[in-house]
């Protein structure tokens, strides 16, 4: 029985089995073949010649699709295609050679078991080694987080910069004009980037308490998203809002930066400013509260 | 011929039983399995062009000036990362298309894998005994997810590097843990420059490694397990019916592959993506609109968008807002979908194994289920171009995003209400699903008339008969005209089904399944041959069949 019939190995030998329909086949996958090898030579010359991007992929695409159409279409219809029918095996073991598996499982056991001293002492030095080495080597990955997350790199009194680190003055924003701004000497710093807005001329309180961090209508807070850290990029001049681009959260900016839509939790952190004499804006202090995203940590 | 390193290599390993074996190894064949091999080979481009790529690819977060052929960015201070990247794009040769076609083929890879998981799940294929693999696989569609992220991740664009600037957001949401994992991560606070080198070490190396240990599982255990099939003419619990491997099946696998290959080179090579030049490189205070990510990422990023801007806070502690949609949503969207086989067998109570598929019409709850849950996912992955909808057509993103955070609530029920009935219904319609029968009038020699139902599309029958031998030989005309075929029938001749192949099956028993589809029908073992149908080319043909028994004689 099965693959030795006479039949199947005559099917297999592909004896006598050339009719029109097969002979037309046959010549679509010589085509199809001949197109690949037409397009391989092509491509190499394409390359030899420094290459094409737009060429590279349809030659890739005629030379690979011609093997495959040639090569499916061969084994679809000029091979016997059945069907063909093949028993299932029982997948499960029979009662008595699962029983035979547990009593030799279980044999092994008792011999190691039988030194049960050993057993445990050989226990406590392969999980001793296991809990010893994953410390260092998570310990070894990064600091631990400490302060990190606390701080930024505004200090009382840092001048304001831009990102090419020339310091920020007074004269240089109109009204409805945004700028990003950094503590001196880390200009482009990914954690005390600020946006540096000026809704108006005049001195503005966004919330008691903050009496004194407007001057000349100069408003600055953390550019870092509250929601998942994105720079709030985008300042809407007309509604006097903040857009993060990322998940299309707004914050008001008259009124502290509070998230007004979208799925930011908490106002962006505002930095206090003023003016010193030469008329370069400055940082009162830094900001009085974690910027960004919120952990576990936070309160 | 000469066999020669066949006994070298059987007189060492002993092969030649087990190759034999896999070589008449039966393989059902259906559209809808191809859907598995397409994400395989996907895989397999994916590593032959990473290969590729990591020859040129600079794994480094360190300022250097580019000079390159791509003049826009001449004399910018870039990362290595992004130098590197446009270098293998613009100065490599077929740099671009390998490029391109590893970023096609990781989205191709990805959606293949989502499809034939949906297939797997409507058809009822993860039933017992394949559990173990229904869980391999949604490992590996895990693992591919993460795999893409970190893979467009490394060329520090301005895209990407927003990217991880969230993933970070994200690790740091994790409750008790996070902000030291983050940090571990990241080797300090974002962004640093150890994210791009070990993005690019978990990137190719161990992920991958991880996936191609899986797939092999994945792939051994299917083949243990023998392949599912769909219920229809002699197809039992106990057997497969379907093409041999050796050729037909290797044949039309190993073009597919080629097929596969193909049809991503013409994507990497004509369809421009991640164009990194347009973005730029990433500059931790520059953002761009319509940040969007790959589209396996899409239902998170919708999910960050939609979510509401709860905080917990209490004890000192605080759960961020993030932590729900990026953290608590993914884990409860692969914990359930890992356990599905066993949150399904709470309810059906079915503790058997199944080798048969159903229709999504035979089983409406599990289809009404999984539409309603596809629909959830689609409304989330929509939802992550709130802003370029609102732009768009220039509505307000506040109604857009109140519409979408409706939407998600709404929608998968309506989708699971109307997937449950057209299921219930088409599943109560007899012939729903059923190829169409001509029915075939046949005049006696006395003059009588007499019907009969032909098989599904006799025209096919002919044209596959017509390979095997010279159909006009094995039918004379006056066959018909003498009223043969009606007495054929009568004893029961499957005759346009190619019985020459089907083992030991009686034509009655593999006619139809009983109405209702749910039931399993058996047939019996050792029934009377067949013998030959009367379109069968070289006249009545001996039972046969292509088993591994052959090993037992």
């Amino acid at each position: 029985m099965s693959g030795s019939t006479p039949e199947l190995e005559q099917e297999l030998d592909g004896e006598g089995l050339l009719k029109a329909s097969e002979r037309r086949f046959e010549r679509a996958v010589g085509v199809s073949f001949a197109l690949s090898f037409l397009a391989t030579i092509g491509l190499g010359v394409v390359y030899w010649q420094g290459g094409q991007t737009q060429l590279e992929g349809a030659l890739l695409f005629v030379a690979l699709g011609g093997i495959g159409f040639g090569i499916v279409a061969w084994g679809k219809y000029l091979v016997p295609q059945g069907p063909y029918v093949q028993e299932r095996e029982e997948l499960r073991s029979t009662e008595s050679e699962r029983e035979a598996f547990v009593q030799s499982f279980e044999r092994g056991n008792k011999l190691i078991l039988r030194r049960s001293f050993l057993a445990k002492l050989l226990g406590a030095s392969v999980g001793a080694f296991g809990v010893i080495t994953l410390f260092p080597f998570i310990r070894s990955l990064g600091p631990q987080p400490k302060k990190m997350l606390y701080v930024t790199n505004w200090k009382k009194g840092s001048a304001l910069v831009k990102s090419d680190g020339t310091k920020v003055h007074s004269t240089d924003l109109e009204v409805g004009g945004v700028l990003t701004v950094f503590p001196e000497g880390h200009a482009g710093g990914a954690i005390s980037q600020s946006i540096l807005i000026r809704p108006s001329f005049e001195d503005i309180v966004t919330k008691p308490g903050r009496e004194t961090w407007g001057p000349q209508g100069y408003l600055a807070y953390s550019k870092v998203c509250t929601h998942a850290g994105c720079p709030v990029g985008l300042y809407q001049e007309l509604t006097q809002q903040l857009l993060c681009p990322c998940h299309q959260s707004l914050f008001d900016v008259m009124t502290g930066a509070n998230p007004v839509f979208g799925p930011a939790p908490r106002p962006l952190p505002q930095l206090p400013l003023e003016i010193d004499p030469q008329g370069y804006l400055r940082a009162q202090a830094g900001f009085d509260e974690p910027i960004g995203p919120g952990f576990w940590e936070r309160a | 011929m000469n066999y020669k390193p066949i006994d070298w290599v059987d007189e060492r390993l002993g092969t030649a039983k087990f190759t034999r074996k896999s070589l008449n190894k039966i393989f059902p064949d259906h559209w809808s399995f191809m859907l598995g091999e397409i994400a395989m080979y996907s895989f397999f481009i994916l590593l032959a062009t990473g290969v590729f790529l990591t020859l040129f690819f600079v794994p480094s977060s360190a300022d250097t000036v580019y000079h390159g052929s791509y003049a826009p960015m001449d004399g910018h201070v870039v990362s290595q990362a992004y130098a590197s990247t446009l270098n293998l794009s613009f100065s490599v040769r077929a740099g671009l298309v390998m490029r391109q076609m590893h970023h096609w083929a990781a989205n191709v890879f990805i959606a293949a894998i989502v499809v034939h998981l949906l297939r797997v799940f409507f058809t009822g294929a993860f039933r017992k005994p394949r559990e173990i693999n229904w869980i391999v696989g949604s490992l590996l569609l895990m693992l591919a997810i993460f795999e893409g992220f970190l893979g467009y991740s490394l060329p520090d664009d301005l895209i990407s590097g927003t990217g991880i600037r969230i993933a970070y957001s994200i690790t740091l949401s994790i409750p008790i843990v996070g902000s030291y994992l983050a940090s571990f991560l990241f080797g300090g606070q974002f962004p640093g420059n150890k994210i791009i080198p070990r993005f690019y070490t978990i990137h190719i190396l161990l992920i991958p490694a991880l996936m191609a240990g899986l797939l092999g599982a994945h792939l051994a255990i299917m083949w243990h397990q023998k392949h599912t099939q769909y219920k229809g003419k002699g197809k039992t619990e106990k057997n497969v019916v379907g093409i041999a491997m050796w050729p037909a099946y290797a044949m039309q696998a190993g073009g597919f592959f080629f097929l596969t290959a193909s049809v991503l080179a013409a994507l990497g090579g004509l369809v421009q993506i991640n164009p990194i030049w347009l973005y730029g490189p990433y500059i931790p205070y520059k953002v761009s609109y319509a940040v969007q990510p790959d589209w396996y990422m899409g239902w998170l990023d919708g999910a960050l968008r939609l979510f509401p801007s709860w905080e917990i806070t209490g004890f000192g502690h605080m759960i961020p807002t993030v932590f729900f949609p990026a953290v608590l949503l993914p884990g409860v969207t692969f914990g359930l979908l890992m356990a599905w086989p066993w949150i399904e067998r709470i309810f059906t109570k079915d503790t058997g194994a199944h080798n048969l598929l159903e229709s999504p019409r035979e089983n409406p709850w599990r289809t009404s289920i999984g539409v309603g849950v596809m629909a959830f996912y689609m409304v989330l992955f929509f939802a992550s171009s709130t802003d370029v909808l609102a732009n768009t057509f220039d509505v307000s993103l506040n109604f857009v995003l109140w519409a979408f955070r409706v939407l998600v609530f709404v929608i998968p029920p309506i989708a699971a209400y109307v997937a449950h009935k057209l299921a219930a219904e088409a599943g109560s319609v007899e012939s729903a699903g059923r190829p169409r029968k001509a029915m075939v009038v046949f005049r006696s020699n006395e003059g009588e008339y007499t019907t009969e139902e032909s098989d599904p599309r006799p025209e096919l029958e002919f044209k596959r008969h017509a390979m095997h031998g010279d159909i006009a030989q094995s039918l004379p005309e006056e066959s018909r005209l003498h009223g043969e075929a009606t007495e054929k029938a009568d004893d029961g001749e499957d005759y346009a089904f190619s019985v020459s192949s089907v083992a030991d099956t009686p034509a009655e028993e593999i006619g139809e399944r009983p109405s209702g589809g749910s039931g399993v029908y058996e047939v019996p073992r050792g029934a009377p041959g067949s013998g030959g149908g009367m379109f069968s080319p070289r006249g009545p043909v001996h039972s046969k069949e292509v088993s591994d028994s052959e090993d037992e004689e």
